[in-house]
């Protein structure tokens, strides 16, 4: 594909020197997914951004995208094509692109570079956006906490960084407020994407009496496996709604009684928008349900009315701004105090988290 | 930790289906290398067998009919793998990686209309007696057919190569292409024949996947199996009950650290998690550093080119 557009870009460029009374190239928006489109949740959404992008600006955009980039050297190389190939604006969509966006982005400083979960941002042309996931994680704790009848909850954990310790972290501490009882277990499956060994993580937590399981990873398998438990398990859709297990077949609620939804497209229009109409700056952007990047998907009536409604509070009680998911009192794993009572956490905080709160067992690998 | 939360019962049998889709694409796979092809095409046959049994069983609403599906898909691709290197003589290697490829894509291709969908699974067999035992009922004798289907296989590949003329056949031709020939052998059909049992096998290993283990499509679901039921032929130094073992042994390992974190494992998870691979590696090492067995048990034509003429 990329070949393609490189020979067409190239073609076009010829035209216009010919003829430059033309109308005005069309900006070229490019978009770097560590998964395939079809995994359902992480890239799938980016994807959905990257669409909702070209319907909103038509020919003025030509959108443009490679899938299932290894993080590490190949990441360097496509980006590289790209920005040869005449990309205007490269959002590279994961944490472990970071070093590769930064070191593309010194060649380049004509192109605008967008990482998508990291903090570098060593050129004036490298801007960082990410969503507060946490805030969803809060609310699906909320509901796992009172959900489950075992007391036991799981979290399919992809790789000790910050974004997902502070997953645990909300997902944990809403489910302890809403459940004093509950108790959690994590798994690191050490992967992004490998639908089998997914599974299998949610199988082991099964196996052992975990009733409610959210997953940090990007596709379908754990809700499949829950799905297995026939109603006495449940699950959420992770990344997008993951519609499909909200049913069962024979009509009975499904495995997924509610998702995190990642919204980029409110993102992506933004920003492809700036750089047309030359409004464009290096940011670090950090939204969450207020701005409607984080979308908490239909609630299934496998939740209890009274569930659903604290819910809803807390969506909008988060959406408004009035309660930040991370309030005080909460103690470090070790009992150290970390927030006082009515103390918000600070970004900083949060973007460098590497403790569980109290309560939690078990340690983050390093 | 609390070891008592994990239940060796449930265990066992979460390992025997972890390990069922690498059993069955290492089982053919050996095959094909007994017979003297390295087929590096594993990942990309299996895949396949992935998206095709799920079309068909999404289709027809019969599993059983998308694993008979899967494999003459699989056994079809492998086709393609066996008459560029046996008839035109391309470089086994380099196609095998081609056909991973060409596997991979083909199969997101053909899955795109099919992704977030869900198939009628395999049945949980019932089987009289057995499946009441008190605790192997539930360990071993309460799975799906497909299960009991590649332990057969494996027994029956074990039986065909030790006690079979054909099976014999087979082994000389991969032992010495040459000689099989000039004892008027018919080196390329056997071959072929054995390359399209391999990617029969590899095509129902898919199908496992996308029908019984995940139960879904999702693009790229087989994330390096192939590659591991590569491995675990050479670590079987190409003998059937060993790729058993292997296969088992893998699904063993994947499994139980999973259980082991989950029940609250504080230490190493990190090692825990590259256990399976590193194992593999050591076994390797330690297969080949042993002169007298190891790596003499490799088929002495392995990845060679056959032509009469030479």
């Amino acid at each position: 594909m990329i070949r393609k557009t490189l020979l067409a870009s190239a073609a076009a460029a010829a035209t216009l020197a010919a003829a430059p009374a033309m109308a005005q190239d069309p900006t070229e928006a490019c978009f770097v997914y560590v998964g395939p489109i079809g995994d359902g949740g992480w890239t799938y959404q980016h994807h959905q951004g990257a669409l909702a992008v070209k319907e909103e600006y038509g020919d003025a955009v030509n959108i443009r995208w490679q899938e299932s980039v290894p993080e590490g050297a190949d990441a360097e190389r496509v980006i590289t094509q790209m920005a040869i190939s005449g990309c205007d604006i490269i959002f590279t969509t994961s944490f472990g692109y970071m070093d590769a966006t930064n070191a593309v982005a010194a060649k380049f400083p004509d192109v605008k570079f967008e990482h998508a979960t990291g903090y570098k941002r060593e050129h004036p042309n490298v801007s960082t956006y990410n969503a507060r996931f946490y805030e969803g994680r809060a609310v699906v704790g909320h509901i796992a906490g009172k959900m489950t009848q075992t007391n036991k909850i799981g979290y399919i954990a992809s790789f000790p960084i910050p974004e997902v310790v502070m997953g645990i972290n909300s997902y944990y501490h809403h489910a302890k407020l809403a459940n004093p009882d509950v108790e959690l277990v994590v798994t690191w499956a050490y992967t992004w994407f490998d639908p089998a060994k997914e599974a299998d993580a949610a199988r082991a937590m099964l196996d052992q009496g975990v009733d409610v399981i959210t997953a940090h990873t990007d596709s379908t398998a754990p809700l499949a496996e829950i799905g297995k438990e026939g109603g006495s398990a449940w699950g959420f859709g992770q990344a997008s709604d993951m519609a499909a297990f909200t049913t069962n077949d024979d009509g009975t609620p499904g495995p997924r009684i509610a998702s995190i939804i990642d919204e980029w497209s409110p993102y992506y229009v933004k920003r492809v928008g700036q750089l047309m109409d030359g409004t464009y700056e290096q940011i670090d952007s950090w939204a969450g349900m207020p701005e409607g990047e984080v979308v908490i998907g239909e609630m299934t009536d496998a939740i209890p009315a009274d569930v659903q409604a604290e819910a809803q509070a807390m969506i909008d009680a988060i959406t408004s701004g009035e309660y930040h998911p991370f309030t005080g009192p909460i103690n470090k794993q070790d009992g150290s105090a970390w927030l006082a009572e009515g103390e918000t956490a600070s970004d900083g905080d949060l973007l460098s988290m590497g403790f569980y709160i109290e309560g939690i067992t078990g340690d983050i690998p390093n | 930790m609390d070891l008592s939360n994990i239940n060796p019962v449930l265990l066992v049998a979460s390992l025997m289906v972890s390990a069922t889709p690498i059993l069955l694409a290492a089982i053919g796979e050996m095959v094909v290398e007994k017979s003297g092809v390295l087929n590096l095409g594993v990942e990309g046959m299996m895949i396949t067998g992935a998206v095709i049994g799920f079309i068909v069983a999404i289709n027809t609403g019969a599993p059983l009919l998308g694993f008979a599906i899967a494999a003459v898909a699989g056994a079809i691709l492998s086709l393609s793998f066996g008459v560029l290197t046996q008839v035109f003589l391309s470089n086994q290697v380099a196609t095998g990686l081609g056909l991973t490829l060409v596997g991979l894509g083909l199969s997101s291709l053909l899955g795109k209309p099919y992704e977030g969908m869900k198939a009628e699974t395999l049945p949980k067999l019932d089987i009289p007696l057995l499946s009441d035992l008190p605790v192997l009922g539930r360990m071993i004798f309460s799975h799906d057919i497909m299960v009991y289907l590649s332990l057969l296989l494996v027994l029956a590949v074990w039986a065909f190569l030790k006690f079979t003329r054909a099976g014999l056949i087979l082994r000389a031709v991969g032992e010495s292409h040459d000689s099989a020939h000039a004892l008027g052998y018919k080196v390329i059909r056997v071959r072929i024949a054995a390359i399209m049992f391999g990617g029969a096998c590899a095509g129902l290993g898919g199908a496992y996947l996308s029908l019984v283990r995940v139960p879904q499509w999702t693009e790229g679901m087989t994330a390096g199996a192939g590659w591991i039921a590569l491995a675990i032929v050479v670590f079987a130094s190409w003998r059937a009950g060993r790729v058993l073992v292997g296969a088992y042994l893998f699904g063993g390992i994947t499994v139980l650290q999973l259980n082991l974190q989950a029940a609250g494992m504080t230490w190493g998870v990190q090692y825990l998690s590259m256990s399976p691979y590193l194992i593999t590696i050591l076994v390797l090492v330690f297969i080949s550093s042993n002169r007298k067995r190891g790596s003499h048990d490799a088929p002495a034509s392995l990845g060679q080119t056959f032509h009469a003429t030479r």
